[in-house]
């Protein structure tokens, strides 16, 4: 050890400075065995901060990951860790800004439904790691007296997600990431709003029913029964509340009844 | 909490003096369609930080059936800022929930200001850094409610300003902090590579009667600027033959110490990553009769 009060110190703003600008000197005071600065040595760990974030963005944007190709999503998560580099050491926390990000990219104009994509996987992600819940008995709903039924609200399962997106954004995800092999067309003249639950360990996503996002968004903001279909069926001529709210039972959207 | 109410017959927490693996959620219905006999489990805590689904019921099943290792890569500990005491919080949480029979971190930093790099980041070996290291694990210790175990670094530069080697600086800390270590044969091997040093000195010198838990992991193979060797401390291979080759030689010295085998990145299939923890075994049950031999 010939450290001496002339040895450069190095803090760890230099060294977190110079992880990330890849054109920043590697900072004087880290050697090599020679005594040397070396900067092969200190890429490995700009390589493995910037290589380690991009692969875990890879994992939690896998159908962004397949619509750009492997060469461009590493491009763009490069230039996104630089811009939002992670705030917590938890990675499955990290990436709630990537489709803002995509959104206000450039070079990604031509792309606009990439942000709807990577915001679905986004949530799908959210609901893999929300607090366990039992989702409502259906049955219950069967238990309240006709008289009272109109009045009832719901409270949301955890991990229940309503998504509204002016793309096809139900046929976009499952074509790039939950059934690659369909040969789903895609229209993007058509838009999609899509449901994301997990009744019990696996995350279902499935395609709401024509006025379905105005009537869930109204239960989630804890309107009643009554007032969500209202709301449904005076935007969305088509609105089926039987079939809805089946569709919502059978997926454990809710966790608990609550009478007025 | 919900845990506790609800908790099923669980395994002894305590880890056995065999060879374990780190859990990788792909290999889990592997693990418990055969039964794997193997010494304990290993996991990142910060993959088990979300608040429920798939994570939690994995890691509570293997939990009934095998001892488990909760082994930190984000507090932190060499920062030059105060822990997290958010990230603490949830360590602790998951100490209770969990119930692990060994629990480590890393002598690194990975945290500044309010940035998370996502590596483990090197710390100089010079006294201002001791100090905030051991106040850091002091924290540690004391939120967690429990010794915490150590693990010497993989490096790939030194610090001009360091003061002391790598093995006094750890002495000090166990020394000042009760801590123990959890040793890493092949951080030694990368980084005496890396440094040009002899890891058979530094394993003779290190403080082995603090050790806990061993680390094998895979490298993967560099030069540096100078054409030097560089290995880099990678997860995405078998161990080394020269990492074996030290590992037998601490253990046959020292008698069998639970041991880990590290495989995070082009994880392999679960069979693959068994039959390196089997290596292991044959190795630590050597050991022990050698031990054992050489006691009487």
């Amino acid at each position: 050890m010939n450290a001496s009060e002339f040895s450069p110190r190095v803090s760890a703003d230099t060294f977190g400075r110079a992880l990330w600008d890849p054109a920043a000197e590697t900072p004087t005071g880290l050697v090599g065995p020679d005594g040397k600065t070396a900067p092969k040595r200190f890429n490995v760990y700009r390589n493995n901060v910037v290589a380690s974030l991009s692969e875990a963005l890879e994992q939690s944007f896998p159908a962004v990951g397949r619509l750009l190709g492997e060469d461009y999503f590493k491009a763009l998560a490069r230039a996104f860790v630089a811009e939002h580099p992670p705030r917590s050491p938890v990675l499955m926390w990290y990436g709630a800004e990537f489709g803002g990000f995509i959104e206000r990219f450039p070079p990604l104009q031509a792309y606009p439904y990439l942000a709807d994509v990577a915001r679905v996987e986004w949530a799908w992600l959210e609901a893999y790691h929300s607090a366990d819940a039992l989702p409502l008995d259906p049955a219950e709903i069967g238990a309240v007296a006709p008289d009272e039924i109109g009045n009832i609200r719901f409270e949301k399962h955890p991990a229940s997600c309503v998504f509204r997106s002016e793309w096809p954004i139900w046929d976009l995800v499952r074509a790039n990431r939950f059934d690659p092999d369909a040969n789903i067309e895609i229209d993007l003249e058509k838009p999609q709003s899509v449901l994301i639950t997990r009744p019990e360990l696996e995350v279902e996503l499935m395609l709401l029913r024509p006025g379905g996002d105005v009537f869930l968004s109204a239960l989630f903001d804890g309107g009643t029964l009554a007032e969500a279909a209202a709301a449904a069926s005076s935007q969305v001529e088509e609105f089926s509340l039987s079939d809805t709210l089946s569709d919502c039972l059978a997926n454990g959207v809710f966790t608990t009844l609550v009478k007025a | 909490m919900v845990a506790q109410e609800t908790r099923p017959h669980r395994i002894d927490a305590a880890i056995p003096a065999r060879a374990g693996a780190g859990l990788k959620a792909e290999h889990v219905n592997d693990i418990l369609q055969t039964d794997a006999d193997i010494g304990f489990f290993e996991v990142h805590a910060e993959n088990y930080m979300g608040a429920g689904g798939m994570p939690h019921r994995q890691l509570e099943t293997i939990r009934e059936k095998y001892p488990l290792s909760l082994h930190g890569v984000g507090l932190s500990i060499g920062g030059e800022m105060p822990l997290d005491k958010d990230h603490l919080q949830r360590l602790a949480i998951l100490n209770r929930r969990y119930e692990p029979g060994l629990f480590s971190e890393h002598l690194a930093w990975s945290t500044h200001d309010t940035t998370y790099f996502n590596d483990l980041l090197p710390v100089p070996y010079d006294k201002a850094t001791l100090d905030r290291v051991c106040e850091h694990i002091d924290e540690v210790q004391t939120v967690v409610g429990r010794k915490m175990l150590l693990e010497n670094p993989s490096t790939y530069v030194a610090f001009e300003q360091s003061t002391m080697s790598e093995l006094e600086f750890l002495r000090e800390i166990t020394r000042r902090t009760g801590c123990g270590l959890l040793l890493d044969v092949n951080n030694v091997h990368v980084s005496c590579t890396n440094h040009e040093r002899s890891a058979e000195d530094y394993l003779a010198a290190f403080p082995i009667g603090d050790v806990g838990e061993i680390h094998l992991g895979g490298h993967a193979p560099d030069i540096d600027d100078a054409g030097r060797p560089l290995l880099i401390d990678a997860h995405d291979r078998e161990v080394d033959e020269a990492v074996w080759t030290l590992y037998e030689t601490v253990i046959r010295q020292n008698g069998p110490i639970p041991t880990l085998i590290e495989w995070d990145n082009d994880v392999p299939a679960w069979q693959v990553l068994l039959s390196e923890a089997k290596a292991a075994d044959t190795l630590l049950s050597q050991a022990a009769a050698t031990h054992l031999k050489r006691a009487v």
